[in-house]
């Protein structure tokens, strides 16, 4: 029997049956390794640009050094050159990619170059170093189109205000006056980018029938399939998208990137499949970056430091006609209490590359930078910066007055400050030799988010099978898909096989905004409770008395061994997740708070982070190790945040000078102390049936503004514009004297 | 990449002739050449490969010194037990540049030219007078936090990046050559070019000529301390470094050798700094006359300022502690 049922789920209610605690198999939870991991560490798993299909022939992007109107090219000479097969100049090139959901085609405003480093054609040749060469050659002449601007905060620049993303209650001007302490600074961060490790690369295929294979690097597949298919105007049934692996994305391949583009066009005018690679330089380029912010931050207290006002003003930027800009004040809106409160968000329109979603777009920097504004109030009303925020732990939402789904602020502080054995002290009052040593500490919050997804597992007697578009971008997804069908059915996850990344499979959520695992895992957790049914249906008892375990029905103090209720049959169901009013009807998020130890060079300015110790709570821990990794990933990025990474961009043409990683510092091991990653088991049941949260982002929230307090700890200086570069530390030394 | 043709060179008369042609390059472990070659900001129509020659090993001297084949990778002279001991300064920054793998490829006299970091050098899109002669120079005006503060010129502002080759100019190193005239010596002091009007000649090697060894004096004694800061803590180039070669007497300095990196278009050295400081006793006041001196001539052009401040405060930590017991 292979009839295919279908459960849905309209997520409205909370669901608090938890039937997951109940499960018997015991492998959800656990620190299991990767099913994929062996494939991944020995180079057998194929990632995008490992696929050669016979008669491949290779893209490399031309970029625009300036802007204005393209009027020309030598293309007929570059046509001439070795090798050269195809010089693509077609009006559907895109000039940056799609944003994150979009599902449809992004900006395409060919003949005209908006950024300097947009790509602007691609050349197609028999080699890669012939078609590399051919595009280092291409000239594209480009007229320019007038004065632009390249910094979201000189001076004319034209900035939009858009009116739904204000919030002003109560009098915060008065909250201020009035206020028994108060702070009221401007805080920077940096333009920045993903630097996934795999660089974006496509390999496109058209077969006799006018469809297109692409074997791409993307994390929202069904996204991307429909934006491919809106770019080259075809039926999103003529596309399919494979990314079985995917060597990191952090936002940079939530929408269709250029080279997909091209390799797609390429192909289908040269009937013969075509990959375009981007080179580290590009990715940097034309691949969505997180905008540079300030951040005007206003806070008051009363002498008990309890907050009476709250303001967060932010300026991002964005090119022209991008719908996307950087949710900045994402957490302030709930993160603390205060009955007078501002949000202000601004954005400038400016000629730098796209800005997009980066890991934990908006508190990645909001949460940083609020969370320093805090200890510098806490610091300005004498009281100890954890006893301050404990001071001011919301009850319900402070705008809408919607309840939280669950909130651990409070007990990821305490437990937070008991492992790292916080103890709140004045700066500069530890010295070694040329180094001040100081501790700091920052909460951390991310909003939860569930998007639609479905799964289909197929169920036979000796094992299951799970299949999905779902990505899999180093965060575990087939690690935690198979123990979740494990779990539920009852088998060990050697006998699950998880399917991933190919969109003629059930369209799953994807991998972004820390969604994947909670939403996919709920689509799977639908489809094995709707084969569980099907069991007991066939045994003939209820569901909720079958105990499912390595590969033998218990019921009615009976044994049952699958291989004899299936017989040689294969079952198969879909489960179909539908967000619904549990996302609204109260404020889901995650909690977390870091302490950080660092010791700065009273010569240099240096900074060294020592010790880092993170708590999180983001619901049932599907699986510890990668649940840990994302962690420890997420606070790596918050000492780059706070320390090191920082895309420049030139003053007179706004392109990016630093792009590549030689000079665009991510930190390196010997930038990362030891880290200590704490859970607390949490049990949300707005969540979703499985109690899971997101996790992927929710460590980099706060990371950085731990590292940047301790600095302050540590020497006594300040930084409010990330990230602290040893100058500006040695400035602030020097100024101290 | 431009295609170009490959010659493996059997030995050094051939390499020498072959490499004197135009448009041609020595490549050694290629980590800097080839990457350049990649982005099209060299593009030699001849490579000549002269890692199959004899340019390996090190040697002591007749005076105690030693003589380093051109071809010993920073790997293997970093560790090198007689360097260690005799001059650990050129250890300590081998160790302090680019990764482990960088310094298993990286050769002696490939690090010695390798070419500078600056942005714009790198980018065929901007003006650059070191990659295209007379067409200006965007780290002007431009992004120039990792460039020289020192020996600069209107046309150029770029460092020379090398770790290694500021450890061997504290230590007085000089660069043996072989060319179709025969080989000679070059001391370090004199290998390197100002960038004046011509920023694209880097060094004084006649075009073919090869470097085969390093010669380095009897070990210098001393203190010796290689002091890089960074933007991270490995792998970044230095914004400022010192190798420090220092001896106490009496109370006095009696021997100062100092080296700097990340100031100047050249590893940096300038004697008056040291003459000021021998014969003196160690002090702050003294350290900080040795770093105006130092810094006299000092130009930062915007995002490099921070250089003049963070080098007098390196330069004077670095002093006294080389002279700190023994004062
Ligand atoms: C990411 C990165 C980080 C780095 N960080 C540092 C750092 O922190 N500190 C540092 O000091 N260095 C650093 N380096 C640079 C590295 O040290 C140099 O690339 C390396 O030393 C060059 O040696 P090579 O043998 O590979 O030279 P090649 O790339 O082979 O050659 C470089 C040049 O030297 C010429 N050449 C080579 N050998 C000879 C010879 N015998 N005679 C004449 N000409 C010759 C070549 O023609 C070429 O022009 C870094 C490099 C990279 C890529
Ligand atoms: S500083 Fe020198 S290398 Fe840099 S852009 Fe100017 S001329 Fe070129």
């Amino acid at each position: 029997m292979s009839l295919e049922t279908t459960r849905q789920l309209k997520h409205d209610t909370p669901d608090h049956d938890r039937r997951l605690d109940g499960m018997a198999q015991g492998v959800l939870g656990t620190d299991m390794d990767r099913p994929e991991g062996r494939l991944k560490v020995s180079g057998r798993a194929t990632y995008a640009a490992e696929t050669h299909p016979e008669g491949m022939a290779h893209g490399y992007l031309v970029r625009a050094a300036t802007i204005g109107r393209i009027t020309g090219s030598n293309a007929e000479a570059i046509r001439a050159m070795p090798g050269v097969l195809h010089v693509l100049e077609d009006e559907r090139m895109i000039r940056n990619a799609a944003q994150g959901m979009a599902g449809e085609s992004p900006v395409q405003k060919q003949g005209q170059s908006w950024y300097v480093g947009q790509p602007v054609a691609c050349v197609v040749a028999e080699t890669f170093e012939q078609a590399r060469h051919a595009a280092q050659a291409m000239m594209v002449t480009i007229e320019p189109d007038g004065t632009h601007v390249f910094d979201a905060e000189a001076e004319g620049v034209e900035v939009d205000t858009p009116e739904k993303k204000q919030v002003s209650q109560g009098d915060l001007d008065g909250a201020m006056a009035e206020a028994a302490f108060s702070v009221d600074h401007d805080y920077r961060t940096p333009s920045m980018s993903s630097a996934a490790m795999e660089p974006h690369a496509s390999v496109a295929q058209w077969d006799d029938e006018g469809r297109v294979t692409l074997r791409g690097s993307y994390q929202l597949l069904r996204f991307n399939k429909n934006e491919l298919a809106d770019v080259l105007g075809v039926a999103p049934d003529k596309v399919r998208i494979l990314s079985p692996y995917v060597g990191g994305g952090f936002g940079s391949k939530l929408g269709l990137a250029p080279e997909a583009v091209a390799a797609a066009l390429s192909a289908q005018v040269l009937g013969r499949p075509v990959r375009v690679v981007l080179h580290r330089r590009q990715v940097f380029e034309t691949v969505t970056r997180r905008s540079e912010t300030k951040q005007r931050i206003r806070l008051s207290c009363d002498a008990d430091g309890k907050l009476t006002g709250i303001g967060h003003e932010n300026l991002v930027s964005q090119l022209p006609d991008e719908v996307f800009s950087e949710p900045v004040a994402q957490g302030t809106h709930f993160q603390y209490a205060a009955p007078n409160r501002v949000v202000g968000h601004n954005i400038a329109r400016i000629r730098r590359s796209a800005t997009g979603s980066v890991r934990a777009p908006g508190e990645a920097v909001g949460v940083t930078a609020f969370e320093i504004a805090v200890d510098e109030l806490a610091k300005t009303a004498g009281i100890d910066p954890l006893e301050f925020r404990l001071r001011n732990v919301p009850e319900k939402h402070p705008e809408n007055g919607k309840p939280f789904s669950s909130s651990t602020m409070e007990a990821t502080l305490r437990e937070g400050a008991a492992r790292f054995g916080w103890q709140h002290s004045q700066p500069r009052q530890r010295r070694e030799g040329e180094w001040w040593i100081g501790t700091g500490m920052a909460g951390a919050v991310r909003v939860n988010m569930m998007i639609e997804a479905h799964a289909r597992v197929v169920l036979t007697g000796q094992g299951a099978r799970v299949e999905c578009d779902m990505t899999d971008i180093g965060t575990g997804s087939y690690a935690i898909l198979t123990q979740v069908a494990a779990e539920l059915l009852g088998f060990a996850p050697a006998q699950v096989e998880t399917v991933l990344g190919d969109t003629d499979l059930p369209p799953a959520s994807g991998s972004g905004g820390s969604f994947g695992a909670a939403s996919t895992s709920t689509a799977v957790y639908l489809a094995c409770m709707e084969l569980r049914e099907r069991l007991a249906a066939k045994i003939g008892v209820k569901e909720t008395e079958l105990t499912l375990k390595d590969g033998v029905a218990t019921h009615d103090n009976r044994q049952t061994p699958l291989t004899e209720v299936l017989g040689d049959e294969e079952w198969r169901a879909l489960g179909h997740l539908k967000p619904g009013k549990a996302g609204q009807e109260v404020r889901q998020a995650t909690w977390g708070a870091v302490f950080a130890e660092v010791a700065v060079n009273d010569v240099t300015g240096e900074t060294r982070v020592r010790r880092m110790e993170g708590t999180f709570a983001a619901g049932r821990i599907l699986n510890l190790k990668t649940a840990r990794s994302q962690c420890h990933g997420g606070m790596i990025w918050g000492i780059g945040l706070a320390l090191t990474e920082a895309l420049e961009h030139d003053p007179r043409d706004g392109h990016m000078v630093n792009r590549d990683l030689a000079e665009y510092h991510l930190p390196v091991n010997l930038d990362v102390p030891q880290l200590g990653v704490h859970f607390i088991e949490e049990r949300d049941d707005w969540a979703n049936p499985l109690q899971a949260k997101g996790i992927g982002e929710l460590s980099i929230c706060g990371s950085g503004a731990a590292v940047v307090n301790a600095i302050e700890n540590a020497c006594g200086v300040r930084v409010r514009r990330l990230p602290a570069t040893l100058d500006q530390v040695m400035e602030g030394l020097i100024a101290q004297g | 990449m431009r295609a170009f043709d490959y010659i493996r060179a059997g030995d050094r008369a051939q390499a020498v002739r072959d490499g004197a042609g135009p448009e041609t390059r020595f490549i050694a472990g290629g980590t800097n050449l080839l990457d350049l070659m990649k982005l099209e900001v060299m593009a030699p129509e001849r490579i000549v490969d002269i890692t199959r020659l004899e340019l390996g090993g090190i040697e002591e001297t007749a005076d105690g010194g030693l003589r380093i084949g051109a071809l010993v990778t920073n790997s293997d002279l970093a560790a090198d037990a007689r360097v260690r001991r005799g001059w650990p300064v050129l250890s300590r920054a081998l160790l302090a540049g680019a990764s482990g793998q960088l310094r298993n490829k990286a050769t002696t006299g490939g690090n010695l030219l390798q070419r500078t970091r600056c942005y714009y050098f790198y980018d065929r899109g901007e003006p650059c007078n070191k990659r295209e002669p007379g067409s200006g120079c965007a780290a002007m005006g431009g992004m120039n936090r990792i460039l020289a503060i020192l020996g600069t010129s209107e046309q150029c502002i770029a460092t020379h990046p090398s770790d290694m080759a500021v450890a061997m100019r504290a230590l007085d190193a000089r660069v043996e050559v072989e060319g179709q005239d025969g080989t000679r010596e070059i001391a370090l002091d004199d290998f390197y070019c100002s960038p004046g009007d011509t920023p694209h000649i880097e060094t004084v090697l006649a075009p073919g000529e090869l470097i085969t060894a390093v010669i380095l004096p009897a070990p210098a004694g001393g203190r010796q301390i290689y002091r890089k800061v960074r933007d991270r803590s490995s792998y970044a180039f230095a914004l400022v470094s010192v190798a420090a070669v220092v001896e106490v007497e009496n109370g006095k300095i009696a021997k100062a050798q100092l080296a700097f990196g990340g100031l100047g278009p050249m590893p940096w050295r300038d004697r008056a700094v040291e003459e000021a400081l021998v014969g003196e006793a160690p002090s702050p006041a003294l350290f900080d006359r040795a770093a105006d001196i130092l810094l006299t001539e000092a130009k930062g052009h915007g995002g490099n300022d921070f250089k003049i401040p963070l080098t007098r405060r390196t330069l004077a930590a670095v002093l006294s502690q080389a002279t700190e017991a023994a004062a």
